[in-house]
């Protein structure tokens, strides 16, 4: 790969940034004596002409979810080669708009899989032992008042259909067969190497499962994927757990089997509209809630930056991107 | 007043069903499951209800309860002390539906050759599920952030702080029994390492071993307290114990309360010498230190490790069969040892 890199006054290679992602200081104090950070965010001109006054020669981008990267980012991209985003997540990116124009792109990888698998899991056991509701209710004073607390369900021998076996599915499969739950799944495609049974279809998926954990990622396929018979193929006693993205499930229609009871509950870290979450979840006792927080620890944001970072100096190295994003 | 059982059909539950047929069963206090399966218990049992009398309870036992030869009890209600025991002397069973012990005078029924069963193992998989949900609520800030959310925060304020990862975390777990194996076993497949402490070495398992719990403190970022109480336990994790945990510390307690130093521990808890606790239990139930409520590093339950409608069906299914084995001389399904 030819890069013809032009260095600014610094000598350092530039890395446009349109908006930060989290944590961006980290990257500017720990990594400005490696890449010459251009922030589009901080100039008081337009996008489009910011771009195009200093951006026509830069050749990398470090994305941030909230931003999309599209054609009409691309297009005042000329040189750009290397998209770079600290997520899992690619739903914010043209995928086959940066193919077409021989622009590579690195995500996290499988990095934040295990802190994803463990907030699912940690989601999953308070929707079914009413941790957090508990928890209110104890700090309310209730638990001198009243008689005992209501009883929560066992999570043994509970049926998980687990929607996408990639690397976060399979970490929460790992999870829960230790507290004896039996797991199946939906997926693009059978995984062979898995003994788990496969359904190819994720109401039949449902209709068999006492819980569904939504584990994939968010693209034209899986898009409201979860919509209201699949809901309903659930059931009362049913169980939605969702760490993937808000759109994968039709919300409205979440929130209404939620509040008629035809689902028994459910564990959201996602949500299609955030930071906004549906008000009416807000008094439901069988609904945990969370920030969009599943690979947000300390530890993880920091391996990926670093992962993020290190994509980006094998790319000026000519060197193989570390965790390329490749058609599967 | 003996029913017609042989030829009626059975009778819709009375408050007084007095049957020569039912054995007698003391009980002093209704146990949690009552709440829910009463009705299978006095169907196949003459349940003489203490708790139901105006006379007080010594007098009740005096004049009723003389030749009860079977008693069911739990954690909840009056302590089945050695006075208690003095006034029931044709008793030969206490049927505890608890796992924990620490409310029966071991000593009392040991000397008078009254057997004891419990609930064994039926609830040491909820109890385990239950000390994992509180770890990772902790370490992930769940019910704290779900405060945060519903009181519309994340849309004014912005995100919420980071929590912490699980995998690599040292565990540290107190009492590696029935209910510490199956904590174990689950925190293994989130990559953590498992240390412990009990009275014995386990030899069926390799983790390592520490004599002392305080040492296991210092080599731990969690410790899970997942014994029974006894004189040896109670207060053992004190101060001492709680700063060589440290400040990223995290405590969770399944077990009892008084196996805490309460006091020592909402003082490390308030000063930030630990990172955070959940906690199911406490010494004076259901009396939790308000100055906990303001942590948001503190998960609180109100004793309900066991309460899922699976393991209270199974609970009571096993209560039925102990009584029952009791009265046909059969050996008990869940006898404890009491050396």
């Amino acid at each position: 790969m030819a890069h013809g890199i032009i260095y600014n006054h610094l000598d350092l290679p530039q890395v446009l940034v349109v908006r930060p992602p989290d944590s961006f200081s980290l990257y500017q104090s720990q990594y400005s004596h490696k890449f010459h950070f251009l922030k589009a965010w901080e100039s008081p001109v337009p996008l489009d002409q910011f771009l195009s006054t200093n951006a026509r020669n830069v050749q990398a981008l470090l994305s941030c979810g909230r931003f999309p990267i599209n054609v009409d980012l691309l297009r005042l991209l000329p040189s750009l080669r290397l998209v770079v985003t600290p997520s899992a997540g690619l739903n914010h990116i043209d995928l086959s708009e940066c193919h077409s124009r021989g622009v590579a792109v690195a995500n996290a990888g499988s990095v934040a899989c295990c802190d994803v698998a463990d907030l699912a899991v940690g989601l999953f056991i308070d929707v079914l032992r009413k941790i957090s509701a508990a928890d209110r209710y104890v700090m309310q004073g209730l638990w001198a008042s009243k008689t005992s607390y209501p009883l929560g369900s066992k999570l043994k021998g509970k049926r998980i259909g687990i929607v996408g076996l990639g690397s976060i599915g399979q970490e929460v499969a790992k999870r829960l067969e230790a507290f004896g739950c039996s797991i199946s799944y939906n997926s693009r495609n059978q995984k062979k190497s898995f003994s788990y049974p496969f359904y190819s279809n994720v109401v039949e998926l449902s209709a068999n499962s006492d819980a569904l954990v939504i584990c994939c990622g968010l693209s034209d396929q899986t898009h409201r994927l979860i919509n209201k018979e699949v809901l309903l193929a659930l059931g009362k006693e049913g169980v939605l757990i969702n760490v993937g993205r808000g759109a994968i499930i039709d919300e409205k229609e979440m929130v209404q089997c939620l509040v008629q009871g035809d689902i028994g509950g459910a564990g959201l870290d996602v949500f299609e509209n955030e930071p906004n979450v549906p008000k009416e979840l807000f008094a439901l006792d069988n609904v945990v809630l969370s920030p969009h927080r599943g690979a947000f620890t300390s530890e993880t944001l920091t391996s990926m930056r670093e992962i993020a970072v290190g994509n980006l100096e094998a790319f000026f190295s000519n060197k193989p991107l570390l965790s390329q994003v490749t058609d599967d | 007043m003996a029913s017609d059982q042989a030829t009626t059909p059975p009778p819709p539950p009375l408050p007084e069903i007095q049957s020569h047929d039912l054995s007698q069963v003391i009980v002093l206090h209704p146990p949690p499951v009552f709440n829910y399966f009463k009705d299978l218990f006095s169907k196949k049992f003459h349940l003489l209800k203490a708790w139901e009398s105006p006379l007080p309870l010594h007098e009740f036992l005096t004049n009723h309860a003389h030749s009860a030869q079977a008693m069911l009890c739990s954690g909840t209600g009056p302590s089945i002390s050695a006075d208690i025991i003095r006034l029931l002397p044709s008793l030969r069973l206490v049927a505890t539906t608890s796992a924990g012990l620490n409310h029966i005078d071991l000593t009392e029924c040991r000397n008078r050759g009254i057997s004891i069963a419990n609930a064994g193992e039926v609830f040491s998989e909820d109890v385990a599920d239950l000390a994992v949900g509180l770890l990772i609520d902790v370490f992930r800030k769940v019910s704290a952030s779900d405060r945060y959310v519903r009181h519309g925060l994340w849309a004014t304020k912005g995100d919420y702080p980071l929590g912490s990862k699980l995998g690599g975390k040292r565990i540290g777990i107190v009492g590696l029994g029935s209910i510490g194996f199956q904590v174990a076993k689950r925190l293994e497949a989130f990559g953590c390492n498992i240390s412990y402490n009990s009275r014995k070495r386990k030899d069926f398992v390799s983790y390592p071993f520490y004599t002392n719990v305080c040492e296991l403190a210092a080599n731990s970022d969690v410790l899970i307290i997942c014994c029974g109480l006894t004189e040896q336990t109670r207060h053992m994790i004190n101060r001492e114990v709680l700063l060589a945990l440290g400040k990223e510390g995290v405590i969770v307690n399944i077990g009892r309360g008084a196996i805490i130093h309460e006091k020592e521990l909402v003082q490390c808890l308030v000063q930030g010498e630990i990172g955070g606790a959940g906690l199911d239990v406490f010494e004076n139930e259901p009396d939790v230190p308000k100055e906990l409520f303001e942590l948001d590093n503190v998960v609180l339950a109100p004793h309900m490790a066991v309460f899922t409608t699976e393991s209270f069906k199974d609970l009571c299914d096993l209560m039925i069969g102990n009584l029952e084995a009791f009265f046909s001389k059969k050996p008990l399904l869940s006898p404890v040892m009491n050396e």
